[in-house]
């Protein structure tokens, strides 16, 4: 398939997801699935100034990404779907029928209520309870921020 | 300007840190500029800590790359304080000179660093043997 990475990151488009995943995978489009940046143009803008102009950069509503998925999975080109959080990559995975096979978790970060799963993985109960969601719903969850980091799968931290 | 600007060096890991005490041995001190990481941050957190390091004074953010969580969390900051500039590809040839130039506006210092930063990258070619 030619989406190569499904990543649940709170940082959103950023330095691992452009330079470490992004050049570990040659991917040529990102698409930042986010309702309230999608309804921003100068969040976009900020966005964008992080990609290299060689890299398309695609945002979308949850609903908008859920009708496009199989276009950019038929895309002969490689890409990155992104998401903020873990619910709305669990809307995502629940919308689009068993589409999603994969989901990794790239960067959860401290937030009051969440409790310490990995270095770069808080969650709290509902978030967690979101994974085992997304896991439900057919796609393999694990964590992993960098490329040459260790694969984590989700039995190891989300409970 | 009445209140000489905060400089506030804002980049991954343990960047910023350094860079403020490259300038302290350099200049023997760090001459309104702070450090701020973000690392362990999503964007909340990161901006919270940004608000924290300027403080409601007049200041010029500079952050390590043109995008990223700290370019957008100091673009973020300064769409809503206009006291607050920003500029990204931090050098420290930009933080050198800004030490000294701090009595300036805003915008004035933020259009100084970049030309100070962009003019002390170079490519220093071997001499003829």
């Amino acid at each position: 398939m030619s989406v190569d990475l499904y990543r649940i990151d709170d940082r959103l488009i950023h330095g691992q997801v452009v330079v470490g995943w992004g050049q570990a995978l040659g991917v040529a489009f990102i698409v930042l699935v986010d309702d309230d940046v999608r309804g921003s143009d100068w969040e976009q803008e900020l966005y964008r100034m992080g990609v290299p102009p060689e890299v398309q950069v695609v945002f979308a509503g949850v609903d908008e990404a859920a009708h496009d998925l199989p276009s950019w999975v038929a895309d002969a080109r490689r890409g990155i779907v992104l998401t903020g959080d873990v619910e709305t990559m669990r809307r995502l995975v629940a919308a689009t029928d068993g589409a999603i096979s994969q989901v990794n978790v790239g960067g959860v970060h401290y937030r009051e209520g969440r409790k310490e799963r990995l270095r770069y993985v808080y969650l709290n109960d509902e978030e967690a309870q979101g994974l085992a969601a997304i896991a439900g719903l057919g796609a393999e969850v694990s964590a992993q921020d960098v490329p040459t980091g260790t694969r984590v799968p989700l039995a190891d931290f989300g409970r | 300007m009445s209140e000489p600007l905060l400089g506030v060096v804002l980049a991954h890991a343990e960047v910023a840190a350094a860079f403020v005490e490259a300038v302290r041995a350099i200049a023997g001190d760090a001459h309104g500029l702070t450090a701020v990481s973000n690392e362990g941050c999503d964007r909340a957190a990161l901006a919270a800590r940004l608000d924290a390091a300027i403080g409601g004074r007049p200041a010029l953010v500079f952050a390590d790359m043109p995008g990223g969580s700290c370019a957008f969390s100091a673009a973020a900051y300064a769409r809503v304080h206009p006291e607050v500039r920003v500029v990204t590809g931090v050098n420290l040839a930009m933080l050198l000179d800004f030490t000294f130039h701090r009595d300036a506006a805003p915008e004035t210092a933020a259009e100084r660093a970049v030309r100070t930063g962009r003019q002390s990258v170079a490519a220093i070619l071997a001499p003829p043997s």
